[in-house]
């Protein structure tokens, strides 16, 4: 991620959100922080439940009623989180889009393909409807879906999953927002489409400059999409860097876990796959320290009373975890060792 | 032993749940008098006593009497059992012949379940109080043409709902298992989807229930039903409406007493859904 | 979206083809034949014959329900035995009290229904919620018959706004009028009304909540739409489906309902000339209400079908594509 003095497109300190359910108040969310400039393309990786699209949906504001949300979230200097639904709307689909996984069930299945592209064009840009159409057609040219003009009054249930993905970035880009973001965008879809409809991401995110938050839990989709990388784990980032660095060597040893499980090709025949022992621990329980604690190769006492801080030591293969006690205690350190760096150092 | 104790564990956590409790209560109470009316009533409901008619509530009628000086509170209780047997036997019949339908059409798919379900739909689109009351204008009213009317058209509501649930049984992975296991449609329908279906059928039987009670008193009310002397809340209405200047609360008593039983059944109904709905249980 | 049309009329068609034998068969498989039944068991042999020969039955079952139907399709229809006047003037004449009425009712139900669903819908799980699930629940529970009773002793006996029963007729040289019309029919259609208000406003809250847990609704929102605008554009016309199914039901229940209800009130309606007919075991009005009642059922149905096609577009394309 480039420095740079001028406002960051998207800056997030602290966000923490908190779900109200029958069981008390659960922290969904707790302290998320990343900045993103505009251009840049920042992957978001993570299991299932560990807040990826809670994120998402807290940045748009889209978080349910039940949900509270603390902590700053600002839009090209624009702070979002006191804002009234009302402001955010005139936001939400102008400055900012969002795309979702289910491509199936992301559109009105009783409006034709032009109405629901033109929708954001008519309530931000005040377009009347045969511009808005004809604004539509162009859109849907850019996502490349085939024979735009007769798509253009089909329903949604003529279309297959790609072409609906398609619309879906044209419904985003409709009004040149500066921000897009793609939860899980193609994990519904066919393998080789997937790669199509990325493609078509990276290319149009490129061409108007726009930034884009892509979010997903498989390892491969990120190396070639993004440029930096966020890994989260229980709620919280335990680890961000430039992608190239993450593939060469990874600090967080839940990150490690990650890489480590992936199959790879050449391995032995009988080679049991690496796994992360243990579970994510259930959200009504979250530990008092590190979330990743009773699973963690290194833990030490101190992991499980205060969150920790990391901080690779570059050209290392050793990242310091440092945790005090309270405020006022002494930091105690200990050092975790990323075993991928040590193979590549070995080999070299 | 742990089955035994996993159903109090269930039973303690249905009577917990608002709907079903109220409901259970409700219904437990019909089922209580019912079964009291059959030893004991305070008066014998056949006993005319016509220089008493009309009389206002007191201690010796608790809800007065009726035209002909009969104790109301005793056709009331006494009348319970005209309400629960409609409902059994209508729900049994529904169930019966409707479940055994749906769990053909669905084993069997194809044109079986063409020719099933058309026939249910057709049936549908018969008004069904019409149907019953035409049946009773031709065999004569009484109980028994009644109940059989309404338990006829119990039969494709139980073979729909059946056909529905089995379907979504069968289309699950272990049903192909145990068909590549060797076991024959029958047992499975036997061993798995008949289970699987069983708390669909239940909840849908108690919303039978309650509207088989209301079919009844409708076509009691138009005396096509339950014949004198044999006591019935829809009769009781019809009586009571000619006494309506005399004696309003001859007109309240007897349709509070529908109204209970009902609003019990759908409570109870709508408790059992939420209870056993397979999602919400795996959440707990 | 012709074939899809053309699909259904075949349908509708059919429906009532089979409706119409299956009506003349009941009252074929009767005990004893159909002038027994009329007359009774203390009828003579003769008087027996002599009916026997006015309604046909020397001649062969088909030749009847060929001659029925022929002449139900060219508007003549039989001869009511105990009214001596053709069933078609009897039921227009009494459709002129039951038809506004089950109007009337049925335009209540959706009034209301979809007033307080969509209200318990955007509210949920809030006390105004709760309150109109209360509300329908013993909306469910109340036998309509002994509603209409508890409005008759308020309203008539108690309150003497509305007469007990009875119906003045629309035309003012009978005594009637058109207000008068309406103020006896008041009574009855709000009885018949209650309980299809309860159903339906079931319905329509389910309908919505689940229309807004749908992702399209997420889509508008990321979108920009506020809340009002996502529940107008986007929720309600999904929601209207099976809304739109249940209203469809719901005319039947309401038209066999009124059997009841007219008896209640004492309306010269075509529930009370069923009822009455079958008191008279006049078979011949009985067949033909029937058919009537079974063939409105139909139509509606038929109705719904196509309101369903204009609605939603996978119907039409599906059906195209078939």
């Amino acid at each position: 991620m480039t420095t740079s003095s001028t406002t960051p497109l998207l800056s997030v300190r602290n966000l923490r959100v908190a779900l109200q359910t029958s069981h008390g108040q659960l922290e969904a969310l707790r302290g998320v922080d990343f900045e993103m400039q505009r251009g840049d393309t920042l992957g978001l990786i993570g299991e299932s439940g560990c807040g990826k699209s809670l994120t998402a949906l807290a940045i748009m504001g889209l978080l349910p009623d039940r949900a509270t949300v603390s902590g700053s979230i600002e839009l090209n200097g624009t702070e979002l989180t006191p804002m009234s639904d009302e402001a955010l709307c005139t936001l939400r689909g102008a400055r900012m889009a969002m795309i979702f996984q289910e491509p199936m069930t992301a559109l009105n299945p009783l409006h034709p393909i032009w109405k629901q592209i033109a929708e954001p064009l008519q309530l931000h840009q005040g377009m009347d409807l045969a511009t808005a159409k004809a604004r539509a057609l162009e859109l849907l040219d850019r996502v490349q879906l085939p024979r735009a003009r007769e798509r253009l009054d089909n329903y949604p249930h003529q279309l297959s999953g790609g072409q609906r993905q398609r619309v879906m970035i044209s419904i985003a880009l409709a009004c040149q927002p500066d921000i897009l973001i793609a939860d899980e965008p193609t994990t519904a879809l066919d393998v080789t489409v997937q790669k199509e409809v990325l493609a078509l991401i990276r290319q149009l995110v490129a061409e108007d400059g726009m930034g884009l938050l892509l979010i997903s839990h498989d390892l491969g989709l990120m190396r070639d999409q993004v440029e930096s990388v966020m890994v989260m784990y229980g709620g919280a980032v335990v680890e961000s860097a430039p992608t190239q660095e993450l593939f060469g060597m990874r600090a967080h040893p839940y990150t490690q876990g990650l890489f480590a499980a992936r199959p790879k090709l050449g391995l032995k025949r009988g080679t049991r796959l690496q796994t992360i022992a243990g579970n994510v621990p259930e959200i009504f329980n979250w530990p008092l320290g590190c979330a990743f604690a009773e699973r963690c190769a290194y833990v030490q006492d101190s992991c499980r009373q205060t969150l920790p801080e990391l901080e690779r030591v570059p050209n290392t293969g050793r990242v310091k975890v440092s945790q005090r006690a309270d405020l006022s205690a002494p930091f105690a350190e200990h050092w975790v060792r990323c075993p991928e760096w040590e193979k590549l150092e070995a080999l070299k | 032993m742990s089955t035994l104790k996993s159903f109090k564990h269930s039973a303690q956590r249905a009577f917990k749940h608002r709907s079903f409790g109220v409901g259970a209560a409700i219904v437990m109470l019909l089922v209580v008098s019912a079964t009291v009316s059959l030893f004991w009533s305070p008066y014998p409901v056949g006993d005319i006593d016509i220089p008493n008619k009309l009389a206002a509530a007191s201690a010796q009628h608790w809800f007065g009497t009726d035209s002909l000086g009969r104790d109301i509170a005793s056709l009331l209780l006494v009348g319970s059992q005209n309400s629960l047997l409609v409902g059994f036997i209508a729900v049994g019949i529904g169930l019966g012949l409707g479940v055994p339908l749906g769990l053909l059409a669905s084993a069997q798919r194809g044109w079986v379940e063409e020719v099933v379900m058309r026939a249910a739909d057709f049936t549908f689109a018969f008004p069904a109080l019409l149907s019953a009351i035409l049946l009773t204008a031709i065999y004569g009213p009484g109980l028994v043409v009644s109940i059989t009317a309404i338990g006829i058209f119990n039969i494709p509501v139980f073979a729909r709902i059946t056909r529905g649930a089995a379907n979504a049984v069968w289309s699950r992975d272990f049903t192909l298992a145990a068909r590549a296991a060797g076991k024959t449609k029958w047992d499975i329908t036997w061993e798995h989807v008949l289970p699987n279906v069983a708390s669909v059928l239940i909840v849908q039987a108690t919303v039978q229930f309650a509207i088989a009670i209301l079919a009844e008193a409708a076509l009691s009310y138009l005396g096509l039903g339950t014949q004198p002397p044999n006591p019935s809340w829809g009769r009781m209405l019809n009586e009571a409406q000619s006494q309506m200047f005399q004696a309003p609360m001859l007109a309240v008593y007897p349709g509070i007493a529908i109204a209970l039983a009902v609003l019990g059944l759908n409570l109870m109904g709508d408790g059992l859904r939420d209870l056993l709905d397979p999602r919400l249980s795996r959440m707990r | 979206m012709s074939s899809f049309v053309l699909q259904r009329f075949l349908s509708f068609f059919a429906t009532l083809a089979v409706t119409s034998v299956v009506v003349f068969g009941v009252l074929e498989w009767l005990p004893g034949n159909a002038a027994q039944v009329i007359l009774g068991e203390t009828a003579t042999p003769e008087s027996l014959a002599a009916m026997e020969e006015k309604l046909g039955l020397n001649q062969p079952a088909l030749s009847r329900y060929v001659a029925w139907v022929g002449g139900l399709l060219q508007g003549q229809s039989g001869m009511s035995i105990s009214y001596d006047t053709p069933t078609a003037v009897l039921m227009m004449e009494r459709m002129h009290v039951t038809l506004p009425l089950a109007i009337m009712a049925m335009s209540l139900t959706v009034l209301v229904a979809l007033c307080l669903g969509l209200y318990a819908a955007s509210k949920q799980n809030t006390a105004g919620d709760v309150g109109v699930m209360t509300l329908s629940q013993l909306g469910l529970a109340v036998p309509n018959f002994w509603l209409a009773i508890l409005l008759i002793l308020l309203f008539a006996v108690q309150l003497q706004w509305v007469s007990a029963g009875g119906f003045p007729g629309w035309s003012e040289e009978d005594g009637g009028g058109f207000w008068a019309g309406m103020a006896a029919l008041i009574l009855p259609a709000m009885a018949l009304a209650a309980v299809q208000t309860a159903i339906l406003t079931r319905v329509t809250r389910s309908a919505v909540i689940e229309s807004m847990s749908e992702d399209y609704v997420r889509t508008a929102r990321a979108k920009g739409l506020s809340k009002q605008q996502v529940l107008w554009r986007h929720v309600l016309r999904n929601a209207m489906i099976p809304v739109v199914t249940v209203m469809g039901l719901q005319f039947g229940n309401l038209i066999t309902s009124a059997i009841v209800i007219e008896n209640v009130f004492v309306l010269p309606g075509i529930g009370r000339l069923i009822f009455q007919a079958i008191a008279n075991r006049d078979l011949i009005v009985v067949r033909d209400v029937v058919m009537l009642l079974s063939a409105m059922v139909i139509l509606i149905n038929f109705c719904i079908d196509l309101l369903y096609a204009w609605i939603d577009p996978r119907l039409k394309t599906e059906a195209a594509a078939a």
